[in-house]
């Protein structure tokens, strides 16, 4: 047994990883939905779900349970073969592009029969790292067109062939406004770019790309929330004209796994903004203020405190027991991190990765909650006659810029 | 058999296997779909020689791009099943001389190539993008610019006949 763990080490690590983080993700997807409806909801005035357990916090439970057992009925005249296939391909290529961002600078303190563990599932040295997410995203499109195309009715085609026009538009954009970051990084590999900006690490917050990629983040940002057909982009599924546009036709769990699809790529993003732009797991402080080490654990343990009052003062029995379960967990976690230095060090580049990718997805829910949908022609010619002028300008500019520091600049 | 010898027994039946279903396929969108297996399993080739660079920018262009425009105006055109015809013997008996002829010269090419031609190190070793950007811009730089140039001329009578519609 140990001589075949030894021998296979690197893929039972692999094989674990993929497991826990299809786990993760799949969970983080489902309280993004609980996210989305309670922020929108309180943006409107309204409470969002709250039968379902304390603060509604089960609702994804109830949802995940319904979405299994609702009827799945096949249309009439579709083409079956893609039809079905539409929401795989869509989701198992939204959960591939996750496995390309690393989690962490750091392999893990102890060792699996030699082999470093990294956070991660791609290996930390893949030169092509942003290159494979773009032609991961890339094929993407095809979930969405296949599942308008396929379902032979008239509003999922219209749906699809919005998708992929506007995928394709906006494609440009997006690779071309990330050209800046790449060339002040000189590197296509993700973590490379996090390194490039830790280089004035007394900066802390002003040495990220976001100050001299501005340009490149609001073009990059703008771009991928297209992609990821998300408000103000979601003419694919306007439900104002297109009933639910490519998904009209799907039922149940394949109606899901668009659903999933859709939140993961929303969190991919938010990943890639966080380490493209936003110094992925650089802390904003200066390296030498090392007391904001201590931050992690000062913020949860209020948190904590908080959580269990509030369960404290709960109507239900469950409420009462399940929140402070919780809020002593995270209390209990901000302490342990106190007690533990080697483990606060450890968990620093995560927390802030963390920190900062949950701040991108609250941004996404914002929009939602507050702009309005772009009209077809609008969407078109913003993304050909504004972003594609922009995101080419700002690659002339950085490299101009660059230039003239090798000439006369330090070096 | 090592790993990377299973793997690339994979990844060319997927590639063979979707080119004949290409040829096959009575619909235009499924014909599209196996030229896109096709140009993924070609993406895992390249990958396997350790060619990152050209694997990403294969499933980009040729998957993500090119395909994708097949398959727009398929949907746009709204394109129903193809009738297939019985193939005509003017047609089908020059065709299989053909094709035997075709074959047997690259089989002969290969086999005679083999002993001369090295087959790609299947160590692991990647070649990075960096080699390769400074070959395109020092030693091929003129086929670079003349096929960016060739593509400008594309885009331009593009846009002509466009703008000619119009007036």
């Amino acid at each position: 047994m140990t001589a075949f763990l030894e021998a296979n080490a690197e893929l039972i690590i692999i094989l674990v990883k993929i497991a826990l983080l299809v786990f993760i993700v799949l969970t983080a997807n489902a309280y993004l939905t609980w996210f989305e409806r309670k922020v929108v909801a309180h943006m409107q005035s309204r409470w969002g779900p709250h039968r379902v357990g304390p603060h509604g916090l089960l609702q994804p439970l109830a949802d995940g349970v319904k979405f299994l057992f609702k009827e799945d009925p096949t249309p009439a005249g579709v083409d079956k073969f893609v039809y079905h296939m539409a929401p795989l391909l869509a989701l198992s290529l939204a959960l591939t592009s996750i496995a390309i961002i690393p989690f962490g600078p750091n392999p893990l303190p102890w060792k699996f029969f030699g082999h470093d563990i990294y956070l991660g599932i791609a290996p930390p040295n893949l030169n092509i790292g942003i290159l494979a997410l773009f032609a991961i995203t890339a094929l993407g499109v095809y979930g969405v067109a296949l599942a308008g195309w396929s379902s032979n009715s008239k509003y999922p085609l219209l749906g699809g062939l919005r998708s992929s026009a506007q995928m394709v538009s906006y494609e440009l954009a997006l690779t071309m406004s990330v050209v800046g970051v790449l060339l002040m990084a000189g590197s296509f590999n993700l973590t490379d770019i996090i390194n490039a900006q830790a280089k004035h690490s007394e900066l802390g917050i002003f040495g990220w790309n976001i100050w001299p990629q501005i340009l490149g983040f609001f073009c990059f940002f703008t771009a991928a929330i297209a992609e990821t057909n998300r408000v103000p982009f979601d003419l694919p599924e306007a439900e104002s004209e297109l009933v639910a546009g490519f998904h009209t036709e799907y039922a149940s769990f394949k109606f899901a796994m668009f659903f999933i699809a859709e939140y993961t790529s929303m969190i991919t993003v938010s990943c890639l903004c966080t380490i493209m732009f936003f110094g992925g797991w650089l802390s904003p402080f200066p390296v030498s203020w090392t007391f904001t080490h201590y931050l992690p654990s000062l913020l949860l343990i209020p948190s904590g405190l908080w959580v269990i009052w509030d369960g404290m003062r709960y109507e239900t029995l469950f409420g009462k027991i399940l929140l402070p379960g919780v809020g002593t967990a995270i209390a209990g976690l901000g302490i342990g991190l106190i007690l533990l230095p080697g483990v606060n060090e450890f968990i620093q580049p995560t927390f802030w990765l963390l920190a900062k990718i949950l701040t991108f997805l609250f941004v996404y829910v914002w929009m939602r909650g507050t702009l309005p949908r772009f009209r077809y022609d609008q969407l078109m010619s913003f993304g050909w006659k504004l972003l594609l002028p922009v995101s080419i300008f700002n690659v002339i500019l950085t490299s101009f810029v660059i230039l003239a520091r090798m000439q006369w600049g330090e070096k | 058999m090592t790993p990377q010898l299973v793997v690339f027994f994979v990844l060319a039946a997927l590639a063979v296997i979707g080119a004949v279903s290409l040829i096959v396929q009575k619909h235009p969108i499924h014909s599209a779909l196996s030229l896109i297996v096709v140009m993924v399993a070609l993406a895992g080739l390249y990958l396997l020689l350790g060619a990152e660079f050209v694997a990403a920018v294969q499933i980009i262009v040729y998957g993500g791009a090119i395909m994708v425009l097949f398959v727009f105006v398929i949907m746009l055109l709204n394109a129903g099943v193809e009738e297939h015809t019985s193939i005509s013997k003017m047609a089908g008996f020059p065709g299989l001389l053909l094709v035997l002829a075709l074959a047997g010269f690259i089989g002969a090419t290969i086999a005679r190539a083999a002993d001369t031609v090295q087959s790609a190190p299947q160590s692991g070793m990647l070649s990075s993008t960096r080699d390769i950007s400074t070959k395109v811009f020092t030693d091929f730089v003129y086929p670079f610019e003349l096929t960016s140039f060739l593509i400008l001329v594309a885009i331009l009578g593009a846009t002509v006949l466009a703008q000619r519609e119009k007036n």
